[in-house]
């Protein structure tokens, strides 16, 4: 099988390494070969983070190149746009429909792009956005955000349902299993 | 097997060896190494105040018979360079495995040196893996190569190793051996009469390695078109296996020394020969100086990661057609909601001081809009240069000037130069930024902080005491957010002909327990003045509708409060 090569991107603090670990982890029990890239550090500090996961019969990269991703889930509107470059042509585009304001948009320096949802539509075919922060907001925890995109990319990909549940639990904290399979299933369950 | 961290790999290999004695200093990208291995009972694990200490301990342990193990980041081993090159020569008794995390690319540091000339320098083996599966495995190996030859070993990493997770299948653990302890003087007092002696032995053992490499099978030839030949080792190898996985490879799983004849044999073997290493052309100047042609960096970069588009485009000659990136607003880290350092900046920017900044989560106070440092360049480097700035500029200029520095830095190396600045007669003003926590690389303990890594309690280093024993007469513990005091004493004692020290003391915002209510800016006392923008907090943003806090990342600090001259803040009831 040809690598399947994910990037997620955000903002430092969004529980984008959390869901990283879950597809790294559901990958790895599938019995595929995988890689997963992470950030740790300074970046983690509300800057622009990513992280990569590949998986296939033999991954070498841990890095998904540019212009080779076949999915980019971002957990932000303008880190979308940041990391488009990263998407195949044909690529499949998940975001979540939330701004957070960098410090030079906050002072003035710089301004936060306003049309940005419409170049995402215009830059692939297969572009889903969805306001996961609410949903989880209504399950009464921002906490599971990542949680329920991590439910849409699951309805977008072919692999089974369970198996998405099975390395979701495995992968959070014991006590918010619960809570999170919540999110994964308001994310798989959206209609858009 | 199991998705496993590069670092948390090279614990696990750690574990498997039978080490008795693990040490750190925590520096990104290598912190979780230690982290990890502080989980296995049967290992002492310990943070140690600098990378120097931390090197000194685990030689003492080899010394006295146990397996050891030290971690640390590329700049961490220039603090620990001097037992470094000495250890060269004693060699070991428990087998001594050193691990250097490099940083290429600069996630997280302040340079991209290049390890690997360290082990050229100080005669010492190197290896570097690929994956998670090899750090696991090189690690094992590296104590049984250090207690044959008589070596410490170091293993290189970089960020894309220690921070990739790849499968790995995990083994036993070997018993924990202790060897016999004998004095030794010939081979562990390094004294000119002695030393010279070993020098012989240090020359004679990597003669040894050099040739014993071309046998070693982490050296190996991998036979495929021979058109294009590419030597590599650790994560450009894989990039390159990427770009071209039919060509011929030969990966180096020791990068020092080199394995001369199999290096020779597969130069033979193929026709156009290239050497693939981020940094340094440390492999390709030593292969071009045994007669080899070898197309390095003439193609190649000495800056930054590669990436398998750049080697392809490189090798093939061609251009692989991308979508360019956007050109958007930058989005580099921030100081979070809450952070006691803000609070300081805020104070040194109404004073518009100069500060020499240091190492740590408040060299993010460099940045806009808080602005408030004029230098970084080495951990505990803000006191000397200090003292530096006013031998130059004179009395007046360092009554305009602060030092800054964190707690665990300040312990890490900082007190040598608050020894200088007291024995020379300076007159800086230092303000050690007390967290109680080594925060940036993810909250590690220090000596200062009542707790080791395992979690045990532990004695609490007094720093006014410590200051106090210096020399210093003139010291203050603020709370930072106590705005007034900290302006009032700070002006007092840059005024004063004398050095001073000021803790500012308060938990790092992220391990605060006592976390208060949010605030909310009420619309109708708002007046848009934007003065609370100035203390750059992620929380406080500016929407077409007005200014508002966002309560899921507000967490009350009340700095904001304090400095709004028109009340319109409050808290919100939770």
């Amino acid at each position: 099988m040809q690598s399947i090569n994910i990037l997620i991107v955000g903002v430092g603090g969004q529980g984008t390494l959390l869901t990283s670990r879950v597809l790294g982890n559901l990958a790895g029990g599938l019995g595929y070969d995988v890689k997963v890239s992470e950030v740790h550090g300074m970046a983690q500090r509300g800057g622009s983070v990513v992280t990569h996961v590949r998986f296939g019969d033999r991954v070498y990269s841990p890095l998904v190149e540019v212009g080779k991703a076949d999915v980019l889930l971002s957990f932000e509107k303008m880190e979308a746009l940041r990391w488009l470059h990263f998407l195949k042509e044909e690529g499949m585009l998940i975001v979540n429909d939330q701004s957070i304001n960098p410090m030079s948009v906050v002072t003035g320096a710089a301004e936060y792009p306003d049309d940005i949802l419409d170049r995402l539509k215009k830059s692939t075919a297969g572009v889903t956005i969805i306001n996961a922060l609410d949903i989880a907001k209504g399950l009464g925890n921002i906490r599971v955000t990542n949680s329920v995109l991590l439910g849409v990319l699951a309805k977008n990909m072919d692999i089974e349902y369970e198996e998405w549940k099975g390395a979701l639990s495995r992968t959070v904290p014991p006590r918010t299993v619960e809570i999170n399979l919540k999110a994964f299933d308001a994310g798989y369950n959206i209609e858009v | 097997m199991e998705l496993m961290l590069g670092n948390k790999a090279v614990a696990r290999g750690a574990y498997e060896s039978g080490v008795r004695v693990a040490t750190a200093y925590p520096g990104t990208p290598s912190t979780e190494i230690t982290e990890f291995i502080a989980k296995y009972d049967e290992i002492y694990t310990e943070w140690s105040p600098n990378e120097k200490i931390a090197m000194e301990v685990a030689i003492g342990a080899s010394f006295a018979g146990g397996r050891a193990m030290v971690s640390m980041k590329h700049v961490g081993l220039n603090v620990a360079a001097d037992p470094l090159f000495t250890v060269s020569y004693t060699g070991v008794n428990g087998g001594l495995v050193i691990v250097v995390a490099d940083d290429p690319g600069m996630h997280s540091s302040q340079n991209e040196q290049d390890s690997r000339y360290y082990a050229r320098s100080a005669h010492i083996p190197m290896l570097e893996p690929a994956d998670s599966q090899e750090s696991k495995d090189y690690i094992k190996l590296a104590f049984e190569l250090s207690e044959k030859y008589d070596t410490p070993v170091m293993v290189r990493l970089t960020t894309r190793i220690s921070h990739s997770q790849s499968m790995v299948s995990v083994a036993e653990s070997l018993p924990v051996r202790i060897r016999e302890y004998t004095k030794n003087p010939q081979k562990n007092v390094m004294m000119p009469a002695m030393a010279r002696a070993r020098h012989v032995f240090v020359e004679q053992r990597m003669k040894d390695l050099s040739e014993d490499s071309s046998k070693f099978d982490i050296n190996e030839i991998e036979m495929g078109d021979k058109q294009v030949g590419i030597i590599a080792s650790g994560i450009v190898y894989q990039y390159a296996k990427e770009a071209f996985p039919g060509a011929s490879f030969l990966k180096l799983g020791m990068v020092h020394p080199l394995p001369k004849d199999l290096i020779l044999d597969f130069a033979s073997r193929v026709n156009t020969l290239y050497v693939l290493e981020e940094l340094e052309p440390i492999i390709e100047e030593q292969i071009k100086s045994w007669g080899i042609r070898v197309i390095g960096k003439e193609l190649f970069s000495v800056q930054g990661e590669y990436t398998p588009n750049m080697i392809e485009q490189a090798i093939k000659a061609t251009f692989i057609d991308t979508r360019p990136p956007e050109i958007l607003p930058n989005r580099p880290p921030v100081l979070c909601p809450g952070c006691p350092h803000r609070a300081v900046f805020h104070t040194l920017k109404r004073l518009r001081l100069t500060a020499t900044g240091d190492i740590g989560c408040y060299t993010l106070g460099a940045l806009s809009p808080l602005e408030g440092l004029d230098t970084c360049v080495c951990m505990g480097a803000s006191i000397g240069m200090a003292h530096g700035f006013e031998k130059v500029r004179g009395k007046d200029f360092a009554k305009k000037m602060v030092g800054i520095i964190g707690d665990s830095t300040f312990i890490h190396s900082g007190i040598g130069g608050l020894i200088d600045i007291v024995y020379n007669k300076g007159m800086s003003t230092v303000l050690i930024l007390d967290n109680s926590i080594t925060a940036m690389t993810g909250h590690q303990d220090n000596p200062s902080t009542g707790r080791t890594i395992k979690g045990e309690e532990a004695p609490v280093l007094d720093l006014v005491t410590l200051v106090k024993a210096v020399g210093i007469n003139n010291i203050h513990v603020i709370d930072p957010f106590d705005l007034e005091v900290s302006r009032k004493v700070l002006k007092m004692e840059l005024e004063r002909e004398e050095p001073s020290v000021i803790i500012f003391k308060r938990p790092c915002a992220l391990l605060d327990k006592s976390r208060s209510h949010p605030l909310r800016i009420v619309p109708e006392r708002c007046t848009d003045c934007g003065l609370c923008l100035r203390i750059g907090c992620p929380a406080i943003q500016r929407l077409d509708e007005g200014m508002i806090i966002d309560d899921s990342l507000c967490n009350g600090c009340g700095l904001c409060e304090r400095i709004c001259r028109f009340n319109a803040m409050e808290r919100v009831d939770i």
